[in-house]
């Protein structure tokens, strides 16, 4: 097949290498998804990313209310404007999706994620790391004489910035959530 | 009647209110309660098919020529898994069934029971929706909503999953309550596109209405009011293979159908128009060729009820989510009290641009030699044809585009084929499918051998149900479609597209019961079809035509719309470059 040149990475047999481009610039976009808490329903919304190629950053998902039985998840992810805008009317479509909100653009919003980790070590790095968790607003929520677990929200970036301090202390374990975001000022989703 | 009784009842109860007359399946252990109360009543005919891929195309077939939702029923394992095909075929063609599969009791699900399959994992994605029910008082429910999803917004395929342990147990029957569902997708378009594009209809100097199988499943007022859209502006129009019968091939603004292997006037009006009106259709591959050079000079304007088509692979400028049948009612509304202005000069010089194009007469043939040429033999069955009432549907390959180039389709719901998924066997449990709705017309499938050989079996349902069905088989004794690109692309070879020991159509209709023809002469070819046409019962008709026929036109993949390729065209290495990556 050497005469048809064909670049390597461009050799996607589907359709959707015929997209044009029409912007490169690819964005971080985060998305509330609604939805009606039956079963299947995040299959649905992870084949959907999975099936038509989209990226998921992170994804975090929750029963936010127990008697209308909804779901909220988070999901962050990133492509081109073309790309976002056809993640959120493919949501949009799936039968037990209620609303799709791209808080990236309804305006500023706050993203806080929640990590533990799990970092062990004795002598100067033991307080070292003691040390930084406090300037991280960390906690401590298990220790034993070897070893500590702090628990830190923040937004993915300071998370990250954490964990490569603790790295060199020791760092054994991480555990993330994903992130969990609500656009700022006092007007609420429908 | 008592709200109370068995889940297998609800289904049968469920599927009268909804108003289902038909029902095509296959039973098996996990839907034996369903089938015993189908045998205790007499509200809805059971269609016994032979392979449950032929249940869930019989559906499409009822549906698509009817308007209304059509209806599967089979069995756990192996009966969910050979609808598959059928149900992503319904997906892609936005043909709303409902399919109803039998599930191993709640308690044994996730052990590996005797005909288990994890069949709404499965399904998921190639449905609109589905649902495994686990409780019997939610079945009625759920079976309303399924109705409820099939049909509205963009339709589609549905699945329900019950378990028989559900079927066996009693609950509560729900009657269907409209409104009764979160899902209710939006009809109405934004007033102010509508505006929007009623103005660029003023000032078109070459605009165009590419109209495409929302047409079609918006119903039969969309139709209309299409046709009235295009009596009053006078612009020309074009449709998709999934949008043929909109507007009727008889009407002076016809163009043909467009794209990969439509007429030569109708991608040369797409790619040189100036306001292009995209009414129900989705910009598919076989339209656009590559996209940066399709249609580069026009504004275009997307009538669509699902938003995700929208923008999903042309940029458009005015984008309008809605139905077909309220946005061109509005848009007609707007338009007509706007005062009905077209650029009316401007236009008439567009038609003769158009007028040009259609000399070219790209569908011209011979009918030269000892063989009879496919496309011969599709004019001869739309002349022999055209004056019944007359439903079409297509297997697969060369004879499918023949078919939707040299027939003509004067209304909607009369033109049955697999366009998104392209399914060989599709064509012939549709045709049956259609009979069963329409039980005194009469119902041609176009086939080639090769697709035909994929579906056969449901010769036996035709037979059984006393359904005249006429499989009319281009016999090329190639997988024509297949040979072709291999003759354009792979330097003719012809790598297995070889259909090889065939069978002899006429004894094989025979030994199932129906009548054979086999035709081979140009000179018997209007006897045999008239003969086709007068038998009271299915037919195998064997039509044995040229074996290396391309068909043209045709856009080569990776080329614009103003290089197609005419008969007679020089075929070697006509797709080269990246366009052949593209299928
Ligand atoms: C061998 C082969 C060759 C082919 N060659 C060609 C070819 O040359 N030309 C061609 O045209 N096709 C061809 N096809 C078919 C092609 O693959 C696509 O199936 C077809 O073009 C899609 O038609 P469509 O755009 O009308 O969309 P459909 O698949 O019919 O989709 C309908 C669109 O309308 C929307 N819609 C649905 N209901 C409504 C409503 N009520 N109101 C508003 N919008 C609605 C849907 O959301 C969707 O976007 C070929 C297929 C095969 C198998
Ligand atoms: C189920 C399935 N398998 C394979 C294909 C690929 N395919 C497309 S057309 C074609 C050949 C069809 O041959 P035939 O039915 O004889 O029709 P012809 O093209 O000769 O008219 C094949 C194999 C398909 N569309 N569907």
């Amino acid at each position: 097949m050497s005469a048809l040149n064909i670049k390597k990475g461009s050799t996607s047999h589907s359709a959707y290498n015929l997209r044009p481009n029409y912007s490169d610039t690819e964005e971080r976009h985060t998305l509330a998804v609604i939805v009606e808490n039956e079963p299947g329903v995040l299959a649905r919304v992870i084949g959907l990313f999975s099936g038509r190629g989209y990226n998921i950053e992170s994804l975090t998902v929750a029963e936010i209310d127990h008697e209308g039985h909804r779901s909220r998840i988070t999901i962050v992810t990133s492509g081109t404007p073309q790309v976002i805008a056809q993640i959120t009317a493919q949501l949009g479509r799936i039968v037990s999706v209620h609303n799709v909100y791209d808080l990236t653009v309804e305006g500023a919003s706050v993203e806080r994620e929640l990590a533990l980790f799990k970092v062990s070590g004795k002598g100067n790095d033991r307080i070292e790391a003691i040390r930084l968790a406090d300037i991280f607003r960390a906690n401590v929520v298990d220790s034993t004489l070897e070893s500590f677990i702090f628990e830190i929200t923040g937004t993915p970036e300071k998370i990250d910035a954490f964990a490569d301090l603790m790295r060199p202390l020791g760092l054994e374990e991480v555990a993330r959530t994903g992130v969990a975001a609500l656009s700022r000022g006092a007007h609420a989703l429908p | 009647m008592s709200n109370s009784m068995t889940g297998a009842k609800m289904v049968v109860q469920a599927l009268i209110d909804q108003g289902v007359d038909t029902v095509f399946g296959y039973p098996g252990g996990a839907v034996l309660p369903i089938y015993d109360e189908i045998f205790q009543q007499n509200h809805i005919q059971h269609v016994l098919v032979r392979h449950e891929q032929g249940a869930v195309h019989a559906a499409e077939g009822y549906a698509r020529s009817t308007g209304k939702p059509g209806v599967a029923l089979v069995t756990s394992g192996p009966g969910a898994t050979n609808a598959v095909t059928g149900l992503t075929d319904a997906l892609m063609d936005s043909i709303p069934i409902i399919v109803l599969t039998g599930q191993v009791p709640t308690f044994m699900i996730g052990s590996d029971a005797f005909q288990e399959a994890d069949t709404v994992g499965i399904t998921r994605p190639c449905t609109k929706h589905n649902w495994l029910v686990k409780d019997t008082d939610a079945l009625s429910k759920t079976l309303h909503e399924a109705f409820h999803v099939a049909m509205s917004g963009r339709p589609g395929p549905v699945l329900v999953d019950i378990p028989k342990d559900v079927q066996f147990a009693t609950g509560t029957y729900q009657p269907a309550k409209p409104q009764a569902s979160h899902y209710q997708p939006q009809v109405k378009g934004d007033i102010e596109s509508i505006t929007e594009l009623a103005k660029a209809i003023e000032t078109a100097k070459r605009p165009i209405f590419y109209t495409g199988g929302g047409v079609i499943n918006s119903g039969p007022q969309a139709s209309q009011l299409l046709r009235e859209l295009v009596a009053a502006t006078g612009f020309p129009v074009t449709s998709t293979l999934m949008g043929l019968g909109a507007y009727p091939a008889s009407g002076e603004a016809w163009l043909g159908m467009l794209g990969m292997h439509g007429l030569y006037e109708a991608n040369m009006s797409m790619h040189d128009c100036d306001l292009m009106i995209n009414i129900g259709a989705r910009f598919d591959d076989r339209i656009t060729g590559t996209v940066e050079h399709f249609s580069p000079n026009s504004k275009k304007a997307h009538i669509d009820i699902d938003a995700s088509s929208i923008n999903k692979v042309i940029r458009v400028d005015i984008p309008i989510v809605g139905d077909v049948a309220h946005v061109l009612e509005d848009l007609l509304k707007v338009w007509k009290s706007r005062g009905r202005k077209t650029d009316a000069e401007g236009v008439a010089k567009w038609w003769k641009q158009i007028n040009e194009w259609r000399a070219v007469d790209c569908l011209a043939f011979k009918q030269t030699g000892p063989n009879i040429r496919p496309q011969h033999a599709m004019a001869r069955l739309e002349a022999l044809t055209k004056g019944h009432d007359r439903y079409i549907c297509t297997e697969v390959g060369q004879h499918q585009m023949w078919a939707a180039q040299y027939l003509g389709f004067e209304d909607p719901n009369r033109w049955m084929t697999s366009g998104g998924l392209g399914t060989m066997g599709y064509g012939h449990p549709a045709s049956i499918g259609v009979q069963m709705a329409h039980r005194d017309a009469l119902v041609i499938n176009v086939a080639g051998e090769a697709s035909w050989l994929m579906n056969m079996q449901e010769l036996g349902t035709a037979i059984q149900y006393r359904l005249p069905v006429k499989q009319f088989i281009l016999n090329n004794e190639r997988l024509g479609m297949v040979r072709q690109w291999q003759e354009l692309l792979h330097g003719e070879r012809y790598s297995q597209s070889w259909s090889e020991a065939l069978p002899d159509f006429v004894k094989l209709a025979e030994a199932f019961g129906a009548k054979g023809i086999q035709c081979s002469d140009p000179a018997d070819l209007d006897d045999a079809i008239m003969e086709m046409i007068n038998h009271d019962g299915p037919v195998v008709f064997d039509c044995l035509v040229e074996k290396h026929e391309n068909c043209f036109p045709m856009i080569p993949s990776g080329k614009p719309h103003n290089e197609m390729l005419l008969a007679n065209a020089k075929t070697q290495g006509a797709i080269t470059g990246t366009g052949a990556v593209l299928v």
